[in-house]
């Protein structure tokens, strides 16, 4: 992995497709027998490892996976067809369950798709605390994963920090909008609320706690050398690869390649409002996507932080009418969500609700590199790889 | 002491004792540590509510429950070999507690001078502690459950792996103490001296130390406690060989497990800190002393097993050969050739 | 090597300065933290402002909300003028099974018959007694916060 044929920062590279590469089991076994000479082993649907009902049926060689089949679709709970009988209101209570760890940030493409049709735009006061809930959930996903990793690769103690610490966001999450998990915040044309008194100073009195808690990570987790043995050079994910797979958010970055849809997608929210920089990793191995979303963790926090030093004052809701009826119209919006890109292809008939909504979730895309990532891997290999590639069973089946 | 009792009611009385002493050990070691101290260095509390006092009910509370659930077995499974196994693990644990001495003269089984096998507590206690292994394998290939074989397999392997690093590195005390008995070891390091200082006499730590940083990360393998608990990985196998297992049968596991830890560290507190020795007690003080200065080192050597399994992350099966064969050992047979020298040269 | 040592030794570091503070579990039943006062914790009914409008039925994502009212009819207030008639609840029932505690019948209530109250110890032992009615609903306005202030640069007064 040499890091001198990087694309430039703002580019996605030319994807040039090698079948060899590609190739990959194209039928699932769903019903599998016990073959002679290697053992399939049925990893899933309940399994400590995989993060919901992710079923992995592996075929192994000793310790060693020959192939690797992920069965999705346990947990599909019919997302698309809900948004075609309800008004937006009710669709954005609902999405916040498709990525239910930041389900602040699910909202956020929807309501920018609603907006974009009805060409309002939100004030900035709203799109400041807009930003700095999806901040503060991005914080709150990365730190359970921070965790989390660290317990699927055995030490069990960073899980507790990684939870404790993830309480104090989410005390700030319902101060303000009253649900720690679901906010469902966000309205056409800005947000619900404003900040309750005193919210900002407890803000930033939970950022540096973040802060302070990265740096527990980086002594207890990333500088363990047996952590640093069980994660490097496990799972690379070459950069072709990954962007042809349609590998999004930090694994993308963690192999190097410089695109974040924060600043390099059509602008939305305020994030060219802010000084911040984009993380990447020139190693595309499992330990650079645990470093990467360290840092990301650290850049929310400061992000958070300029925030609300610069929050303007203001109305927080743009004029809409009371029944909205969003005109007609298709759209498609992508936003960096901490799992990865996620978009919202809404095609809107003139209704209270949407006619149409094609949800465009990052996991499912990152979960689609398994069967190539997995093969010649080990068992354990298994576990750390999918705990690395961070997706959600509630975005991947929707 | 000379109340002459009869052989036969000497083997009881110990046969109880050992019978009762391994599970409250175990039970020790468990709260104290795996409960307590694991909860306060994840910022938490740990159990609190059984028994009223920092829930020092809990273990207890758990052993009852496991001993009323019902006895399952798989389908598949091989009734008898399924039901021997923790039996077995369980046996090499009491086994090593026999020989461990808690006093001058308080110990269940001395094999200090019956002749034939002169002075062979060390040998015994390491030869009787690599039972479980089969235990280990019944268990696991007796479940008719893949991940329970996979999981017996990977004990199996790294279990013998690790006896080596384990033997060897007490090679090095045994060569300095001039006798593998246990006790006559304690009294080399009670009756020692430290540049004729006799202070705390001279616990073998001190020469030793490479002994017993190998003895201790032999130890924590040979348990598979994390960092080497790949047998038991928890979020991949689930509980490896034991996942079949349940009921009373479990707590066997159970028992063993912690059980084996307090053994080690026994053994660990016994060759290299001096066991329940302390220099200026002797005779029938030393007999009532001794358990509670055991139990202290115990607790202080145990202390570092489980900080380390709590702190970090587990190896991989073949990381953990690596390092065993191309680590431990070199380094162990380095320490006795260094030992040796030294000694012949002093 | 050296790093490799260090970076042990600074884990062991980290969890004995951790068993060193004082745990962070609150012990919930002996003790309980205060939720904020925004907290969705259950809803609460003011049976006075109610119209019985249907509009939170008709809005809620999980239709869970169940009413029935019906009309009465009251004196004019001035002399001579037509009889006024009166919508009354007869049934407010909210299936906390269903619930999904988004708030949207909150919001949309035009009248503030709804409120949000941070109360949230009100399990019960069989899904059935989920079902709350009126009486239940306007017991829990008791729990219900004073509008809280906001923060500096808000337009808005403090809303629920």
């Amino acid at each position: 992995m040499t890091t001198t044929d990087l694309p430039s920062p703002g580019e996605l590279p030319e994807v040039t497709v090698d079948p060899a590469a590609m190739r990959h089991l194209a039928d699932a076994q769903v019903n599998v027998e016990l073959d002679t000479g290697d053992m399939v082993l049925n990893i899933g649907p309940q399994h400590p490892a995989t993060h919901g009902t992710l079923r992995l049926v592996v075929r192994l060689d000793g310790e060693r996976v020959v192939s690797a089949d992920p069965i999705i679709g346990y947990m599909h709970r019919g997302y698309e067809k809900l948004t075609e009988f309800r008004t937006y209101p009710q669709i954005t209570t609902l999405i916040n369950r498709i990525d239910w760890l930041s389900s602040f940030a699910n909202e956020v493409p929807f309501i920018a798709a609603a907006e974009q049709l009805m060409s309002i735009e939100a004030p900035p006061r709203a799109q400041y605390q807009r930003t700095i809930l999806t901040e503060l959930s991005r914080i709150a996903t990365f730190l359970l994963f921070l965790g989390e990793m660290g317990l699927q690769v055995g030490a069990i103690t960073p899980a507790f920090y990684g939870f404790r610490d993830r309480e104090y966001v989410l005390n700030l999450i319902e101060a303000v909008t009253g649900g720690r998990f679901h906010p469902n915040f966000n309205r056409i044309g800005g947000i619900k609320d404003d900040l309750p008194w005193g919210w900002i100073s407890e803000c930033r009195t939970t950022m540096n706690k973040v802060l302070a808690s990265c740096d527990e990570f980086d002594d207890l987790v990333v500088g363990n050398p047996i952590f640093q043995k069980r994660t490097r050079s496990i799972g690379i994910i070459p950069q072709q690869l990954g962007a042809a797979y349609g590998v999004s958010g930090s694994n993308l970055r963690a192999s190097g390649i410089d695109w974040d849809l924060r600043r390099d997608g059509p602008k939305y929210l305020v994030y060219d409002e802010l000084d911040w920089q984009v993380w990447t990793h020139p190693d595309g191995d499992s330990f650079s996507r645990y470093w990467v979303r360290l840092q990301e963790t650290r850049e929310s926090a400061r992000m958070v932080l300029q925030m609300l030093d610069q929050m303007p004052s203001g109305p927080l809701m743009a004029k809409v009418p009371r029944i909205i009826k969003v005109p007609e119209g298709e759209v498609f919006v992508n936003t960096e969500n901490p799992l990865g890109e996620m978009g919202y292809y809404v095609i809107s008939k003139g209704a209270t609700g949407p006619f149409r909504t094609k949800i465009r979730s990052a996991s499912f895309s990152n979960v689609s590199i398994l069967p190539w990532l997995l093969r010649g891997s080990y068992v354990p290999d298994i576990i750390t790889i999918l705990a690395s590639l961070y997706f959600i069973l509630g975005d991947i089946d929707r | 002491m000379a109340i002459d009792i009869g052989w036969g009611t000497t083997l009881a009385i110990k046969t109880v004792i050992v019978l009762g002493i391994v599970p409250l050990t175990a039970l020790i070691l468990g709260y104290t540590f795996l409960l307590k101290m694991m909860s306060h260095m994840q910022s938490r509390l740990g159990p609190m509510d059984p028994g009223g006092f920092h829930g020092w009910y809990q273990l207890i509370g758990d052993g009852l429950k496991f001993l009323q659930k019902e006895d399952i077995m798989p389908d598949h499974a091989d009734r008898r070999v399924f039901a021997l196994a923790p039996a077995i693990v369980v046996l090499s644990t009491f086994l090593v507690f026999v020989v461990i001495p808690a006093g001058p003269r308080i110990r269940v089984a001395s094999l200090d001078s019956r002749g034939l096998f002169d002075g062979v507590g060390v040998f015994y206690a390491l030869a009787v502690s690599s039972l479980s292994v089969v235990g280990v394998l019944m268990a696991g290939w007796a479940s008719s459950n893949k991940y329970a074989l996979l999981g017996a397999l990977r004990a199996a392997a790294q279990l013998i792996a690790y006896e080596l690093p384990l033997v060897l590195a007490v090679v090095g005390v045994v060569i300095q103490a001039g006798t593998m008995s246990l006790q006559g070891i304690i009294s080399f390091q009670q009756h020692g001296s430290l540049f004729g200082w006799s202070g705390i006499g001279f616990p073998l730590i001190l020469t030793q130390f490479v002994g017993f940083a190998l003895f201790m990360v032999a130890a924590q393998a040979e348990l598979t406690q994390p960092p080497f608990d790949m047998p038991v990985a928890e979020s991949e196998l689930v509980a490896g060989y034991m996942v079949e297992y349940t009921g009373f049968r479990f707590l066997f596991f159970f028992i063993g497990e912690f059980g084996t830890a307090f053994a080690f560290a026994a053994l660990a507190a016994t060759l290299f800190l001096g066991g329940w020795s302390v220099p200026w007690v002797h005779g029938t003080a030393a007999d009532v002393l001794g358990p509670f200065v055991l139990f202290a080192k115990v607790m202080l050597v145990a202390f570092l097993m489980f900080w380390a399994r709590f702190t970090y992350p587990r190896f991989r099966e073949d990381q953990l050969q690596a390092i065993a064969w191309k680590w431990l050992i070199p380094i162990a047979l380095g320490n006795i050739l260094l030992t040796g020298l030294l000694k012949v040269a002093f | 090597m050296k790093r490799e040592i260090k970076g042990m030794l600074t884990g062991l570091g980290v969890t004995f300065k951790t068993m060193m503070k004082p745990a962070v579990t609150v012990q919930y039943p002996h003790e309980r933290e205060a939720p904020a006062p925004r907290a969705r914790g259950v809803i609460a009914l003011k049976e006075e402002n109610c119209t019985v409008c249907m509009l939170c039925a008709r809005s809620c994502p999980d239709w869970c909300i169940y009413i029935e009212g019906h009309k009465e009819q009251r004196p004019p207030r001035r002399e001579g003028g037509r009889p006024r008639s009166v919508s009354l609840l007869d049934r407010f029932d909210i299936d906390y099974a269903l619930c999904m505690y988004c708030g949207i019948c909150v919001e949309v209530c035009p009248f503030d018959a709804l409120f949000w109250s941070p109360e949230f110890e009100y399990s019960e032992t069989r899904i059935a007694q989920l079902l709350h009615d009126k009486h239940k609903l306007g017991e829990w306005m008791e729990t219900v916060p004073e509008p809280e202030p906001l923060e500096q640069g808000a337009e808005v007064k403090g809303k629920k």
